[in-house]
């Protein structure tokens, strides 16, 4: 029995005292916050390294006409090294343009799918397996480049190397859909059901509802599921190291070996002088993408954000 | 089912709009209606009361099959809307809902222009007649004149339907309806989310259908049952209690849950 009854109230009341959970709190907050805003430290960190490595070169050695309109790739070059990059955009354009011609439908198609006609289970295990796929690693991606994509390009169409454009645009298609899928599907999931309602009363069938209504509603989430797409396949290294061919060429045909920009990076700076012109040269490639992938995602996440106010 | 009868024959225009038989309903497990047989009264304005849960908007709901959105609902009965049963297996839903128009509780016009709002059922349901773009204005045009809308709206038909107040939209969904031209309009508590001037405009809209289209409207609000409507349907837990002129049911209720309800005993 207790002495004294438990809602008696104290004969003091003390305002300013603070027990151990005022301590915690404020502890929770501060760390809270330097997580917070460490991810925009790192960023501005990592974009002032680059920008510092590859500030040499851009002071002294670099000429805006060679960079980026001459297909000359050939720092290593004794006499006169050139350092173009006009071939290796034209890799990474092509690989990445035929990829999101191979992703766009099958990310779509899965998403309305997924988003529109799935449902319980299938659903979920649907949903369950994309993010599966999300997850593969890059290199993974690049080995069946090499090993299974390779061969079957040269036995379908007979052409003596398998490594191209053509390799590399389908294993970074199927790399890219999985994430687009599951953004599409997301954009899909905001339309809000009672425009669909609203069409299925007026008599549209099941793909009138989703072709003249919820695709219309979903536009600009489904952009930014592509855009997304776009930024994955310029910054992807591996896997387009692996399936390219790996050759400064531009490209005349889907057959033709290319390099890419962020394979050039890659294979090349393990083997350079740290401080030389082609290191730095190599720094201002990465500048150069990360403003790329910078712009691409935050145009992305604009036209994104701009579906969920309007 | 039934074979019409003769006069129903010789006259072009059935005597009842929608006739159900035995309708029950099943959400899952949980059944919402019992049994429920109406006859509705051809081009007159019948509405449905009732408190929370009494299974009047379930019953609106399947009169257009809008119900079978949740795959969990389930049907036994018929419901013949302009003498043809539309559970019979060879109805074609969008020909359900071509003759079946429905107004929503929360305005539901879509994201596309008014123009396009007010064409969108149009152009499901006239596939491969190309209006020309003159019929197409002047569909639009007599659309939202019917729904007293053409003034106000008339230099911005480019605009989203979203965009509009509540009780514009609302009266751009019902305008939406009728190029499609149903005989049977459904409203579930099209009033609901409207304030009182709106509701007013709005129901001096339905008043204005009468005779056209036969509506069948669900409300909460037994005063707007009174005064927007010539028919009255009371219903209580998922069985129809008393269907009568509204003049009738509200001044000599013939059962006593009826006067009880709606003299504020309960609901």
């Amino acid at each position: 029995m207790l002495e004294v009854n438990p809602l008696q109230r104290p004969m003091t009341t003390d305002f300013d005292s603070r027990d151990m959970d005022w301590y915690i709190d404020k502890i929770v907050q501060f760390l809270v916050f330097v997580a917070g805003i460490s991810a925009i430290v790192f960023i501005i960190g990592i974009f002032v390294f680059i920008t510092f490595e590859g500030f040499g070169f851009l002071l002294e050695d670099f000429s805006f006409r060679e960079f980026f309109l001459s297909p000359f790739w050939e720092p290593s070059d004794e006499d006169v090294p050139e350092y173009g990059i006009l071939a290796l955009v034209a890799g990474t354009a092509s690989v990445t343009g035929l990829a999101m011609i191979v992703a766009i439908p099958f990310s779509l198609g899965a998403a309305i799918f997924i988003g529109e006609f799935a449902t319980g289970k299938l659903r979920e295990s649907l949903k369950v397996l994309v993010e599966l796929l999300a997850a593969i690693p890059s290199v993974v991606w690049g080995f069946i480049g090499l090993s299974i994509m390779n061969p079957l390009i040269i036995d379908l169409f007979d052409v003596p190397v398998g490594l191209n454009v053509l390799n590399a645009g389908v294993i970074l298609g199927l790399m890219a859909a999985p994430i687009m899928t599951s953004i599409a599907e997301d954009a899909l999931k905001a339309v809000p059901d009672r425009y669909r309602e609203a069409a299925e009363a007026l008599g549209a069938t099941r793909w009138q509802v989703i072709y003249k209504t919820v695709l219309p509603a979903a536009k600009n989430g489904l952009l930014g599921a592509v855009l997304l797409g776009v930024g994955r396949g310029f910054g992807e290294t591996m896997a387009v190291l692996m399936a390219t061919g790996h050759a400064v060429n531009i490209p005349g045909s889907l057959f033709d070996p290319v390099r890419a920009l962020t394979a050039t990076i890659a294979a090349e700076l393990g083997e350079t002088a740290v401080g030389s012109p082609h290191y730095q040269a190599l720094f201002t490639i990465g500048i150069f993408l990360f403003i790329i992938t910078f712009l691409i995602n935050l145009t992305a996440d604009l036209i994104v954000r701009g579906i969920r106010k309007g | 089912m039934k074979i019409a009868t003769t006069d129903t024959m010789n006259d072009t225009a059935p005597k009842y709009a929608i006739r159900t038989s035995r309708l029950n309903l099943w959400y899952g497990a949980f059944q919402a209606l019992f049994d429920v047989d109406l006859n509705i009264d051809n081009g007159r304005i019948t509405s449905l009361i009732g408190p929370s849960g009494c299974g009047k908007s379930t019953f609106l709901r399947s009169v257009n099959r809008i119900n079978e959105r949740l795959d969990y609902v389930r049907i036994e009965g018929a419901i013949d809307v302009m003498d043809k049963n539309i559970y019979d297996p060879d109805v074609e839903l969008m020909q359900v809902r071509k003759q079946v128009g429905m107004v929503f509780q929360r305005p539901n016009p879509l994201p596309i222009s008014i123009r396009d709002n007010i064409l969108f059922g149009h152009s499901l349901h006239n596939k491969g007649k190309n209006a020309s773009r003159a019929d197409r204005e002047e569909i639009v045009e007599s659309s939202l004149k019917q729904v007293l809308l053409w003034d106000k709206i008339k230099d911005r038909l480019n605009q989203k339907g979203t965009e509009l107040s509540l009780e514009e939209q609302q009266k751009l969904c019902i305008a939406r309806l009728l190029p499609v031209k149903p005989s049977v309009l459904l409203m579930d508590e099209p009033c609901s989310a409207l304030d009182p001037k709106g509701t007013a405009a709005v129901e001096e809209l339905i008043w204005e259908l009468r005779g056209e289209y036969t509506i069948l409207i669900v409300t909460h609000n037994m005063a707007q049952a009174r005064r927007a409507s010539e028919a009255c349907i009371f219903m209580l837990m998922g069985k129809v209690v008393e269907h009568q002129a509204t003049e009738d049911l509200f001044v000599t209720p013939e059962e006593k849950e009826t006067a009880d309800y709606i003299e504020g005993r309960y609901g």
